[in-house]
């Protein structure tokens, strides 16, 4: 299992009941029944892996985080967890306040388009940025509102969403961010995960 | 002696108050079985049929001698494995395979009831079948499963039984009939009722049968169960053993001729007045007002586990009813899935070869039983 996806599990609290949207083949979501807890449900848009997901006995609906979170009640859901996929959303805003309405908390995970190779790809190829965690070109690219790891930390202040916890994952090393090493992390870091509350 | 005198049944002692307020006694609800039950009574599935489906699910049927309507998913190593489970399947209430219907015989006048069968609810149809439970000693289910008005059945048998079933699979069906499906279902019915032969629903003190008239009733049927591309894709415009179009109204067409035969064949084996008190048991059916507007209400005491299934090209019981469902389950925090199988072969899917169907079907069944024996996956 990817490094993400175990800090993620690290973040679930024992027994509490966990929704994973955008669930994909459903790899988060057994390892969070077969050692965290077994009341997880996930939502995913992809026919192929729904059919996966059921074939590991997982709960999974087949449906568009955009549109079809609106279906589950206020905080139904101790932990909410997005991996890699707000940047992906016409409307990332909505989807976050949805996030926070339905999970009492929310797991976030971001690619950070503010990580240094991306900057000098930009910077000195003066073409989009193609790096291993962001493999797409300009034009066949899911991801259409990128942000950075200080991105997402202004956004959420400026929403008044409180952070739990804030993980920089650069490979395999994992380091906390906190308002002092922003900018170094944001610079260094792959990926930004956070464990967020409104 | 008739041709059901050699097929199971259970004769209901009980009282059953039906939705029109009549109250029956007394009755035959026809059943077949495969597969065996374990010691434990955890591996049994109760199957709903559809419209015109019957408690053959499988196998070859012993009165039509053709297969069983659901032989793609049904049987050993199939989707709903009878190695493994004790497969239960009832004849419903109004039909004509041996259950209590219109064909049944009135011990009052001593002539078949006709259209003096009280209507009958798909409530009703849940409510008889729930006495084989009884009668197997079986306490709680493993699954209840059926597709369209089989569907049905599985949303009404967990409304009212709401301990009854670890687990749900309803397929390709609604929460409540919509207009069109009214439409259509009326439309059979006023071809069977056009038919001379019909005599007010009292043909069969005649021996005579409004087949013109049941299988016109099939024929449009038939085009509502499939999707306009399977047609365009089997036919076409192709034309019936001829080179050229006859100027005449014989079957010029492939289409044409395929539907008459599905007409005649079914005149064959189903019964004009059951055609009209199961279709009307289906309009009828409104799960949602039952529970004042609000679905979820009527699985609030469930702790099912729900697994909807529907079909991309099935336009009678669309992906969007189905939906429906799961949200009003999500709404409740019930443990739902659900999944929309890519299949060109409309409402019809759930009982062809669809192998994307059968093999999540069969996922969801293994897991689950598995799940309730150790909680892994």
């Amino acid at each position: 299992m990817k490094k993400e996806f175990k800090i993620i599990a690290s973040l679930v609290k024992k027994d509490t009941r966990v929704l994973d949207v955008g669930c994909g083949d459903g790899e988060l979501m057994s390892f969070i029944f077969n050692n965290i807890s077994q009341d997880v449900r996930g939502i995913e848009i992809s026919k192929n892996n729904v059919q996966k997901c059921i074939s590991k006995g997982l709960t999974v609906i087949e449906g568009d985080a955009e549109s079809d979170l609106f279906q589950f009640p206020d905080s139904s859901f101790d932990f909410v967890v997005l991996s890699q996929t707000l940047q992906a959303f016409l409307n990332p805003e909505k989807v976050l306040d949805e996030l926070l309405r339905v999970g009492k908390k929310a797991i976030v995970t971001i690619p950070n388009f503010g990580h240094w190779k991306v900057r000098i790809n930009l910077l000195f190829k003066g073409t989009m940025p193609v790096t291993k965690s962001l493999p797409h070109e300009w034009y066949n690219t899911p991801n259409l509102h990128m942000c950075t790891i200080k991105d997402f930390f202004d956004f959420c202040d400026k929403k008044k969403i409180k952070f739990i916890k804030s993980l920089a994952l650069n490979q395999e090393s994992v380091k906390n961010i906190s308002k002092i090493n922003l900018g170094t992390r944001n610079f260094f870091s792959d990926l930004g995960i956070f464990l967020i509350e409104k | 002696m008739t041709k059901f005198d050699n097929i199971n049944k259970i004769i209901v002692k009980d009282q059953l108050k039906l939705d029109c307020g009549k109250i029956i006694s007394d009755f035959p609800i026809a059943y077949e079985t495969y597969g065996k039950l374990n010691s434990k009574k955890d591996n049994a599935i109760l199957v709903f049929h559809a419209l015109t489906g019957d408690q053959f699910v499988t196998d070859i049927n012993p009165i039509t001698k053709k297969d069983g309507w659901w032989k793609y998913a049904v049987g050993p190593d199939k989707a709903i494995d009878t190695n493994k489970y004790f497969v239960i399947c009832a004849n419903v209430l109004g039909g004509c395979m041996g259950s209590f219907g219109p064909n049944s015989l009135n011990k009052e006048t001593g002539k078949p009831y006709g259209n003096d069968f009280p209507v009958i609810t798909i409530n009703d149809m849940v409510n008889a079948q729930y006495f084989l439970l009884k009668h197997f000693k079986i306490d709680k289910l493993f699954c209840v499963t059926g597709g369209s008005m089989g569907g049905m059945q599985v949303l009404q048998f967990v409304a009212n039984f709401p301990g009854a079933s670890h687990t749900a699979v309803p397929i390709a069906c609604t929460s409540n009939h919509s207009a069109q499906n009214i439409g259509f279902n009326e439309l059979g019915r006023q071809a069977i009722m056009a038919d001379v032969n019909w005599k007010s629903g009292k043909y069969e003190e005649t021996n005579s049968s409004p087949n013109k008239g049941l299988s016109v009733a099939r024929m449009a049927a038939h085009i509502t169960y499939l999707s306009k591309d399977a047609l365009q894709e089997k036919f076409g415009r192709k034309l019936q053993e001829r080179d050229d179009l006859k100027f005449s109204f014989d079957a010029d067409f492939q289409i044409e001729s395929y539907l008459r035969h599905q007409g005649s064949v079914f005149v064959d084996r189903f019964d004009a007045n059951s055609y009209l008190y199961i279709t009307r048991a289906m309009d009828y059916f409104d799960l949602n007002k039952k529970y004042g507007g609000n679905l979820s209400k009527a699985f609030e005491n469930s702790k099912t586990k729900f697994f909807i299934i529907s079909f991309t090209s099935d336009w009678l019981y669309p992906s969007s009813e189905n939906r429906e469902i799961v949200i009003a389950l999500n709404s409740i925090g019930a443990d739902v899935g659900y999944v929309e199988i890519e299949s060109d072969k409309g409402h019809d899917s759930f009982l062809l070869n669809v192998p994307d169907f059968l093999e999540t079907l069969k996922n969801f069944l293994n897991n689950s039983y598995e799940r309730l024996n150790e909680k892994r996956i």
